[in-house]
């Protein structure tokens, strides 16, 4: 029976029961446990079907939020999740790591007032694909018939699965090209166990390969082939590139080379990708830091830190620029690695790491830093306060401070344009200004969300559909003269 | 996929000829696969030091150091391996020098032939110095006899050519005056430091090729930075070849240590499970 809207504002946020923090500081199974079933039709109930959808108009592919929840809110769960997969492929992946908290949730008129009462999209989105997936009601996807055409795609991140899924409906044979012995770009070498199960990403690429897609692992394009290979001796018609933002930065200061700095991609590759958390049964090393300091206040910080945890480190300290408000990482992430007794050492950066003999990590001396002018961001802009040092103890160092753009394809392509950065330059809908090559992603954007990397690689399957009929129709006409 | 097609060994060093035919078909002199014999197992590069692009074929040469290396050596023609990536690193640069030395030590022996190859193709007088502890212990001798105007030995018990290591054969053609263009390294940290600083009073261009620990070996991890003329380089994307006169040694010994305790955990790890798996079948 349909409640008033009284009595849907009366109900109040369903939080999901989460491991406790002095619990899960030492396992890698994901922290929260997701909704029971009468949770989720409970929260669903909250939401107010609102005519203007401001839910919506925050999401980057704007899901169809109000109906989905409206399902939810009649048990009908796997309805609702084949519905979000008009619009977003990876529901159970984006439920757990979009900011929804700036996206959707940002927009809902229930959290006006305050943000934490907002209704829990994510949490809608993360449990009814869940349930579909646990079970076993993923839905066999039609696919139109094959058109005889053939499409790459380099990287299997979040947009490039996105480009393939979208492809093998449309009726193109689809090859990825993958440089890792395992498929899901950062959704598996970076983001750990503990906030997305591997077992999740796996699901959907297995997903993909029943309908047809293949995918070559171990294949580093732009070494293997060039993208003009591609196309003229392996005969593909188009090829997107979607292999992330990749290259690690680090700090230009005395020390980086020391044992026990690493960049948050090593760390993070080293414990997820090669589950080196399971050392020595997985034979790739990790040293487990005693004191561990991380650089940088984003999503990758949060998971080095926490992962550092979790391997065994003692204590784990965050060093950040900027201001806590600042911080660019989901404010789940902050919440639970504040939880965890993860320290802020806030408006701070290294000036020098120290190390000793043996050529090891001892501490660190940095400098604070205090709020300056808004930059172009219109950020706070941090300024370093002189003379005012400080040093600490510390065995290890994770930089994760940002990435730079892979050159190793767009050297190996020189006809296609790239910014300053190093970034591909495409237009909306993803077309490189090389004929019949799309990008999409980080590669494109710099480092971003998992949402907006989808939302690039449906543009371009769009925009490669488009192209390819266009010149099929032209090579067909042509052909008959 | 990546089928092991041949083996052999000769003392601590394992031939392994390998089904990869894509990468059969791109590699070239100077580059590098990334390998796992398994699931379990850890990404390691190896050069490749020949292919054949009729049979598919790639062929490696392994020197047992710890783990990875071992449980490579265990595996038998009929097996496959977990995954073979490549080719990485950008290839040696080849052009006409005039009298080009390759040093070989170890695994180097082989490694140098497709560059000493490339070489002679490329109308260059070659010099092929490769050194062991003692005579058995040389490999891939006939293949780099036919690519090398001379072959030069270095033993350390004497047993074959000049007593001593490649250095010592390099320093005493240099203090003979015999005109050296190019030379090329390929061996441990260690020799590749010796040989680069016997080069060095004579100021020989030098390339070395760097073997600092590597994971994914496309340049998103950093963990193969090497400092190279005061700037970090990422050796597997940059290098592996980098001027020997202009490398942080000292660094990059100290790197190559990292893990020595781990490698220790795991390599006592697994005896234990090789002796479990003994007795299971009863043969302890
Ligand atoms: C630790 C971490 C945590 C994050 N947390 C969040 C989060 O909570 N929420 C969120 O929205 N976003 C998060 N992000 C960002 C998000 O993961 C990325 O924006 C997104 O994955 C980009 O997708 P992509 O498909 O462009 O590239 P990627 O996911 O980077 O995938 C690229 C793929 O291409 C492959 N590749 C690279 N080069 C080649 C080549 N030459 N040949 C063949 N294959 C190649 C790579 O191996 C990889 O598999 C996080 C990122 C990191 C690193
Ligand atoms: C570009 C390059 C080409 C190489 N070519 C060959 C070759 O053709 N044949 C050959 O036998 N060896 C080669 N090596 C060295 C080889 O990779 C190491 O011996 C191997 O990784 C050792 O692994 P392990 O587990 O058996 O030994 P471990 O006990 O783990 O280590 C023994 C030594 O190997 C080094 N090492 C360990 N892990 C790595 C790693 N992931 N990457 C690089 N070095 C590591 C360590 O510094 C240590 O000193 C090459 C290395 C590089 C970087
Ligand atoms: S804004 Fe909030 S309450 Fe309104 S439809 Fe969207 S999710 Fe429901
Ligand atoms: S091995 Fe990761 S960057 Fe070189």
């Amino acid at each position: 029976m349909a409640l008033t809207t009284k009595e849907r504002m009366a109900i109040e946020r369903h939080r999901m029961a989460e491991q406790p923090p002095d619990f899960r500081n030492r396992n890698f199974e994901e922290v929260p446990y997701g909704y029971t079933p009468e949770q989720a039709v409970a929260e669903a109930q909250r939401c107010l079907s609102c005519k203007k959808m401001p839910c919506v108009s925050g999401c980057p592919v704007e899901i169809p939020i109000p109906e989905f929840i409206a399902l939810a809110a009649e048990e009908k769960f796997a309805e609702s999740a084949r519905l979000i997969k008009t619009k977003n492929v990876l529901p159970a992946v984006c439920g757990r790591v979009c900011p929804q908290e700036t996206q959707c949730e940002g927009q809902c008129v229930r959290g006006k007032k305050d943000i934490a009462e907002a209704i829990a999209i994510g949490n809608l989105e993360r449990f009814v694909a869940d349930y579909e997936r646990e079970n076993d009601l993923m839905e066999v996807l039609k696919i139109q018939d094959k058109n005889g055409l053939k499409t790459a795609v380099i990287g299997s991140g979040p947009s490039g699965l996105t480009v393939a899924g979208d492809l093998v409906k449309l009726g193109y044979k689809v090859t990825i090209y993958e440089a890792f012995h395992r498929g899901g770009g950062v959704l598996v070498y970076g983001i750990p166990e503990f906030r997305l199960p591997k077992k999740i990403v796996e699901a959907e690429i297995g997903a993909l390969e029943d309908l047809g897609v293949k995918i070559y692992y171990n294949s580093v394009i732009g070494r293997l082939y060039k993208v003009d290979d591609l196309f003229h001796s392996m005969g593909f018609n188009a090829v997107y590139i979607g292999v992330g933002a990749g290259l690690p930065i680090f700090l230009d200061i005395p020390g980086m080379n020391l044992n026990g700095v690493f960049s948050a991609n090593e760390y993070l590759t080293r414990s997820n990708l090669m589950k080196s958390y399971l050392f020595p049964e997985y034979r790739t090393p990790m040293i487990v830091g005693r004191k561990v300091a991380v650089l940088g206040g984003g999503n990758v910080a949060m998971d080095s830190a926490r992962t550092a945890l979790r391997l065994g480190a003692e204590k784990v300290t965050i060093v950040y620029r900027r201001a806590r408000e600042q911080m660019p990482a989901r404010a789940a992430e902050l919440h639970h690695a504040e939880e965890e007794e993860i320290e802020f050492r806030l408006l701070s950066s290294p000036v020098e790491i120290f190390g000793n003999e043996g050529g090891w990590v001892t501490g660190m001396k940095c400098q604070r830093y205090e709020l300056g002018e808004p930059d172009e961001s219109g950020r706070q802009r941090p300024v370093p306060i002189e003379n005012s040092f400080f040093e600490f103890d510390c065995d290890q160092v994770i930089v994760s401070i940002g990435g730079q753009a892979n050159p190793l394809i767009t050297k190996t392509t020189p006809d296609m344009k790239v910014n300053k950065w190093g970034y591909i330059e495409v237009d909306p809908w993803g077309r490189t200004s090389k004929k019949f090559v799309y990008a999409g992603g980080d590669i494109v954007t710099g480092a971003a969300t998992v949402i907006s990397a989808m939302g690039a690689g449906r543009r371009a399957a769009k925009a490669i559909h488009e192209d390819l009929m266009k010149e099929s129709d032209e090579t067909f006409t042509q052909g008959w003269w | 996929m990546y089928e092991v097609l041949e083996r052999s060994e000769i003392f601590n060093v394992h031939k392994m000829v390998i089904k990869a035919p894509e990468i059969a078909n791109s590699i070239n002199a100077g580059q590098f696969v990334i390998i796992m014999g398994s699931e379990y197992s850890e990404r390691i590069p190896l050069t490749v030091s020949d292919w054949n692009t009729d049979t598919g074929t790639i062929t490696l040469y392994i020197l047992e150091a710890g783990i990875s290396t071992l449980e490579l050596a265990r595996m038998k023609v009929g097996d496959s391996l977990y995954a073979v990536t490549g080719p990485l690193g950008i290839p040696s640069e080849i052009k006409h020098y005039g009298t080009v030395v390759l040093g070989g030590g170890c695994y180097g022996i082989g490694g140098i032939y497709p560059t000493a190859r490339a070489c002679k193709e490329a109308g260059n007088k070659v010099i092929a110095i490769i050194e062991a502890r003692y005579s058995p212990m040389f490999y891939h001798e006939k293949e780099l006899h036919a690519v090398s105007d001379q072959v030069l030995y270095a033993t350390v018990d004497g047993s074959r050519g000049r007593k001593g290591k490649v250095e010592d054969v390099v320093t005493e053609m240099l203090e003979k005056g015999i005109k050296i263009d190019q030379a090329f390294f390929m061996g441990c940290a260690e020799m590749l430091e010796r040989c680069s600083e016997a080069t060095r009073p004579y100021a020989i261009p030098t390339k070395v090729a760097l073997n600092s620990i590597m994971l994914d070996g496309s340049g998103m991890c950093g963990a193969c930075r090497v400092s190279v003329g005061g700037e970090t380089r990422f050796a597997c994307v940059d290098g592996p070849e980098f001027d020997g006169h202009k490398v942080d040694w000292k660094e990059l010994h100290k790197r190559k240590r990292a893990y020595a305790e781990q490698e220790i955990v795991v390599y006592q790890s697994y005896s234990h499970e090789c002796l479990s798996e003994k007795k299971l079948r009863g043969e302890l």
